[in-house]
């Protein structure tokens, strides 16, 4: 369903993105890996539609539809959901009318109904309940002095509320304690289905521990390196990134070079 | 990453949608301000002697002052010989006796506007008096307010049908020299709205005038008094449009209120002097002096306004706090976009024992629009036991506007209790970002944003103002839920 061909991105003219390519079939689970500055949070941007981002060469297909022809908002509509690594802060905007406003954003998309005060309030806490969150953070303006544990229970929430196609979480296990990723975790899981596909964006392999990925692949230097199942996970918890990058310096320094 | 970002700008752009010129005949003057010109107003509206010669004095203290300049905003001098002072719509014989009579094209306009004068007045159940150019067109409600001895209409009406009370209080809460613009008003007001609510009377509904400024090189000049008696109750709303054009006009209002013993007014205004153009050309110059009077214990003074018009405005709405256990209040949004200037805030001062004052502002800045909050709170030595809190925030949006805060507070006498609090945010990228990946679009994101900013001063407005309100910023209704 998602079709990455050749994805080249930079920002601020320094190339990030460098010849990304990536499949991603109905309701299957992929993780990506890779060090820092690989450019796992600059795919999660470009795809969800950062105007900060150029995007050089490349194509990216979403069902047939060319998704990087679609504002931002649409691509919101259509299906896509990105679980921020660090979610904004807005203040003034209470967090129930941020998401009501969302969902029903999505919802006339659909051409399904909006849903009013009351309906919202009965879905929203059923949801709220299932990620662990009290009642009173849907009168708190949106993230705002939440911690980060709530901030990423906030994200897991709205990606339920939103019921997206194409799910990205980046980073969505950065600093979170044991306890609170077992929870996010159990969120996602639960928002697994044939129909929902899914990016799980993470540095380290721990997560992939409670959110077991169908494919894994590792970014490196802009581009998919290595790609193979839950195992090369593993392997790469056991031998770090190092070898990786060593395997690619050859390579790279001819691409470079030429 | 990037600077101001294309939705904000696209948000910022839009034009004035009440820009349009509507096709009257005027009855003028010449341009130009004399002696002869206030004689000749004052003759147009038959007034009696002694108001003819409060406008001379009033003109004499004029000539003698000086434009104010402390405040932040900058502008060429204005020549006051190149303004009209006097211009109504021009009727067939005598003034208009009921709506009927009204010029229609003049009706259309208020519609276009969104008045509700006719039919749409009852359903709203908004009693209106809207003043076109220089004079007053058409008092709805009239009739039922009579019952309840309430005096609703133009202050000219006022001055022919009720002198005594015009008389008694005429100038009494702010003096024909208060200041510069203000005594330009005593000497040419032209006309504006009269309210007095007798004692014990609690006000059956809303009571709302529309001022727009048609005619070409008009200045208008527009002159408001409302009395409470007391234990009266009110509540008054107003409203401003003016065409698009490229000269600026100067628009110098006075309000005056004073509430009796144990009575309250609320006051409030919704702004939309049409702005200039987003390289600054044309628009109106806002120099207002408005001021109540808490003159009877325990009366109650609350403004309320939300200022989005005007290239530059510059007022002050004030409480003077005499009454023991009195309370002033001071509700303000002010937007200022592209070139606009806002030098705004409020004064309280309190001379009463227990009086309580509350100055609630938020200013937003957008484009190169600059927003200045100024205020003061002053304890008097009589005033023991005064409290007041004063809260004031800003809004930037881009990275080319200015917010600035000027808050004065004197103490007198020890027991006061004065808090100030301040806070500036922007509106940021990642922001954006954030709700437009959640299915917003840039404008609903920023609509939300501001409307939460503002959502403390919007919830002091009265119902059918505050949607107006919402709409003027382009906003959508925010905590609807829960």
């Amino acid at each position: 369903m998602l079709d990455i061909r050749n994805l080249h991105a930079s920002v601020d003219g320094k190339p990030i993105l460098r010849g990304l390519d990536l499949h991603v079939g109905t309701g299957e689970v992929h993780a990506i890996m890779g060090p820092n500055g690989s450019g796992k949070s600059t795919l999660a941007q470009v795809l969800a539609g950062r105007d900060s981002f150029t995007v050089e060469d490349g194509s990216v297909s979403w069902d047939g539809v060319d998704l990087l022809a679609m504002p931002t908002e649409e691509r919101a509509r259509a299906g896509l959901f990105l679980a921020f690594q660090y979610p904004v802060e807005i203040p003034g905007v209470s967090n129930a009318y941020f998401l009501k406003a969302a969902v029903n954003a999505v919802r006339r998309h659909r051409g399904e109904p909006e849903y009013d005060a009351m309906d919202f309030l009965k879905r929203v806490k059923a949801e709220m309940k299932a990620v662990g969150m009290r009642e009173e953070f849907l009168y708190r303006s949106v993230n705002e002095g939440f911690s980060g544990g709530e901030k990423k229970r906030n994200e897991v929430l709205q990606m339920a509320l939103l019921e997206p196609r194409l799910a990205i979480l980046d980073e969505t296990d950065s600093g979170l304690d044991i306890d609170a990723l077992r929870t996010v975790a159990d969120g996602v899981n639960r928002l697994r289905s044939p129909e929902r596909s899914m990016i799980v964006i993470t540095h380290y392999q721990r997560l992939l521990d409670y959110i077991v990925p169908d494919h894994v692949h590792v970014l490196s230097r802009g581009r998919i390196v290595r790609s193979g199942g839950r195992e090369l996970a593993h392997e790469l918890e056991e031998r770090g990134y190092g070898w990786i990058d060593e395997a690619q310096a050859t390579p790279a320094a001819q691409g470079a070079a030429s | 990453m990037n600077a101001p970002t294309k939705p904000i700008e696209a948000f910022l752009e839009r034009e004035y949608p009440a820009g349009f010129v509507t096709a009257l005949e005027a009855d003028a003057l010449p341009k130009g301000l004399s002696e002869e010109v206030i004689r000749r107003i004052s003759e147009k509206k038959g007034e009696p002697e002694w108001l003819l010669q409060w406008r001379l004095e009033a003109y004499r203290r004029w000539l003698t002052m000086t434009p104010p300049g402390w405040a932040q905003v900058s502008f060429p001098p204005i020549d006051y010989q190149d303004i009209v002072y006097y211009s109504a719509p021009k009727r067939k014989a005598d003034a208009p006796k009921s709506l009927d009579e009204v010029d229609p094209e003049l009706l259309r306009t208020y519609e276009k506007l969104g008045v509700p004068l006719h039919e749409r007045a009852r359903l709203a159940g908004v009693a209106v008096d809207a003043v076109f150019d220089s004079v007053s067109v058409a008092t709805t409600f009239k009739k039922q307010l009579g019952e309840h001895g309430i005096v609703f209409c133009s202050f000219s009406e006022a001055v022919k049908e009720r002198p005594e009370l015009v008389r008694q209080y005429l100038g009494t809460v702010v003096p024909q020299g208060d200041n510069f613009y203000a005594a330009l008003n005593s000497a040419v007001f032209s006309d504006g709205s009269f309210v007095y609510i007798p004692k014990g009377v609690r006000c059956p509904m809303e009571l709302s005038t529309y001022f727009r400024i048609n005619a070409r090189d008009t200045g208008q000049f527009e002159r408001t008094l409302i009395i409470a008696d007391e234990g009266a109750t009110v509540s008054y709303l107003e409203g401003c449009t003016a065409p698009m054009r490229d000269e600026n006009q100067l628009h110098a209002a006075v309000v005056e209120l004073v509430a009796l013993e144990g009575a309250s007014i609320k006051y409030s205004t919704v702004q939309n002097w049409y702005p200039g153009d987003k390289d600054g050309k044309g628009g109106i110059y806002n120099f207002v002096t408005k001021r109540g009077d808490c003159r009877g214990a325990r009366s109650h003074i609350s403004w309320t306004q939300v200022e989005t018009g005007s290239a530059i405005t510059w007022k002050y709405p004030s409480v003077l706090l005499r009454g023991d256990d009195s309370v002033g209040e001071f509700y303000s949004v002010a937007l200022t976009n592209h070139r606009q200037q806002a030098d705004t805030g409020s004064k309280m001062i309190h001379m009463g024992r227990n009086t309580k004052s509350t100055i609630i502002s938020k200013g937003i800045s957008a484009g190169r629009g600059s927003n200045t909050f100024r205020g003061l709170v002053r304890v008097t030595p009589k005033a023991a036991g005064a409290r007041n809190y004063t809260q004031c925030d800003s809004l930037l949006i881009g990275e080319r506007c200015a917010a600035h805060t000027f808050p004065t507070i004197e103490v007198r006498h020890p027991s006061a209790r004065v808090e100030h609090e301040a806070t500036t945010s922007r509106i940021g990228e990642d922001q954006l970002f954030y709700a437009m990946q959640r299915g917003l679009t840039a404008e609903d994101a920023v609509s939300m944003i501001v409307s939460g900013f503002c959502k403390e001063v919007f919830k002091e407005l009265p119902m059918e103002f505050a949607v107006e309100a919402q709409k003027l910023l382009g906003v959508s209704l925010e905590g609807s839920v829960g």
